[in-house]
């Protein structure tokens, strides 16, 4: 294979997203919520995968909203516990989730530097389908579903070790 | 209930029976893998039956969980293909290609209806139908070109499943209302495309597009083949034997 550059294209979802984060009044409170990871991906913060969408005062309250994954994910009940949890433990009081379905969440949405986490963990990132164990690319799609929505299962044919890929949605 | 609520819990509906029924693989499967397949697109199914059941129930104030485990059979308004019995892995994985491509188009023209919500849901629906269709024409490929058994029971599956596909382009008086209003999608406009990929892909598979003489109807309607019954009896009864119970 011709060695390429990437050409890193950032969604414009990413890019709303960055922007709400650094011009908040409430940027201590998105760094209080870096804290809430994923709970099946603990090197991956909710910031990191795309979920928090912003957080803001109103009010008494603390208003954080998230975009969820999957549909059926499991993980979205329990991050919204840890998120009350962590403002809670932040000293907020009064916390309110929201939910915000569109635009409908992207795997695009995640940062080079999560994905290269990812990749440390394990977890082969979106397109990005080298063997995490011994960076071959003989691979193949044992099947589209893994071990949770979120994830495919591959094997490396080179090193014939089993691995997940998160996958693009 | 307002029309967009009556629309959104049949829907809900659809994918709440289909879940279930997906829901019932799970330990049964051919394979690990498949396993895992069937039991995360069920886990799709319950997703997206929880976010339409309870945006219809916000139009009465029911919670999304009255609606599923409250209602009796002929309240339930879901297409009768997703309540038929899971049968062998073939009729499990046909159906499924059927609806795949189905709810491709569906999801596709209902993230551009009025109804804000209705579209935000169906745009992620449709992310996951995506993939489900990927693995469900794999399958039918699988199974149809592999060997003389597996094209059998594929061949079996689709002939008993094609009456019950009429219903996927039948429009009643509520959805019309609703397509004439940018809400709902006008699913008469989705089975010239639906026939012809559908037929492509049984053909190269090596099937026959059955040629069936009678079509079934009334899931709409809330009349139902024999088997919702059952499948609510295993579904409700829980909150039946234990009313308001929760984690
Ligand atoms: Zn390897």
């Amino acid at each position: 294979m011709v060695a390429h550059d990437v050409i890193e294209l950032v969604p414009q979802a990413r890019v709303d997203m960055r922007r709400r984060r650094s011009s908040s009044p409430c940027a201590d409170l998105f760094d209080v919520l870096d804290a809430v990871r994923d709970p099946e991906i603990p090197v991956l913060s909710i910031w990191d995968l795309g979920i928090l969408q912003d957080v803001r005062r109103d009010a008494d309250a603390v208003v954080v909203t998230i975009t969820p994954t999957y549909s059926g994910c499991p993980a979205m009940q329990q991050i919204e516990s840890d998120i009350i949890d962590a403002l809670h433990q932040a000293g907020e009081t009064q916390v309110l989730v929201e939910r915000q379905l569109a635009p409908a969440w992207s795997s695009d949405w995640m940062d080079a530097d999560a994905r290269r986490r990812l990749r440390e963990y394990g977890i082969a990132p979106l397109y990005d389908l080298r063997c995490p164990q011994c960076g071959s690319d003989e691979v193949e799609r044992v099947s589209e579903f893994g071990s949770t929505a979120c994830k495919a299962l591959y094997r490396c044919l080179a090193c014939r070790e089993p691995f997940d890929q998160f996958k693009r949605i | 209930m307002s029309d967009i609520g009556l629309y959104a819990r049949r829907l809900g509906d659809d994918a709440l029976i289909l879940g279930q029924r997906l829901c019932e693989w799970c330990s049964n499967a051919p394979v690990l893998e498949e396993d895992l397949a069937l039991a995360n697109t069920a886990l799709d199914y319950l997703g997206r039956a929880r976010l339409l059941l309870s945006y219809a129930g916000s139009f009465d104030g029911k919670s999304e969980d009255e609606l599923a485990y409250l209602r009796g059979e002929r309240e339930f308004e879901n297409l009768l293909l997703m309540e038929l019995p899971n049968g062998d892995f073939a009729f499990s994985m046909a159906r499924q290609y059927l609806l795949d491509v189905y709810e491709g188009g569906f999801f596709a023209a209902l993230a551009q209806s009025s109804d804000e919500q209705l579209a935000a849901i169906a745009g992620k629906a449709a992310k996951e139908v995506a993939y489900h269709l990927r693995r469900s024409a794999e399958w039918l490929r699988r199974l149809g070109l592999g060997t003389d058994e597996s094209n059998a029971r594929t061949q079996a599956a689709l002939d008993e499943l094609w009456g019950y596909t009429a219903e996927l382009f039948e429009m009643d008086a509520l959805e019309e209302r609703l397509a004439a209003a940018g809400v709902a999608v006008d699913r008469r406009a989705l089975e010239a495309d639906w026939r012809a990929q559908v037929t492509r892909a049984i053909t190269e598979a090596g099937l026959q597009v059955p040629e069936t003489a009678w079509s079934v109807r009334g899931g709409r309607e809330g009349v139902h083949t024999e088997y919702l019954g059952h499948l609510l009896s295993e579904l409700q009864y829980l909150q039946r034997a234990h009313p308001g119970l929760s984690w």
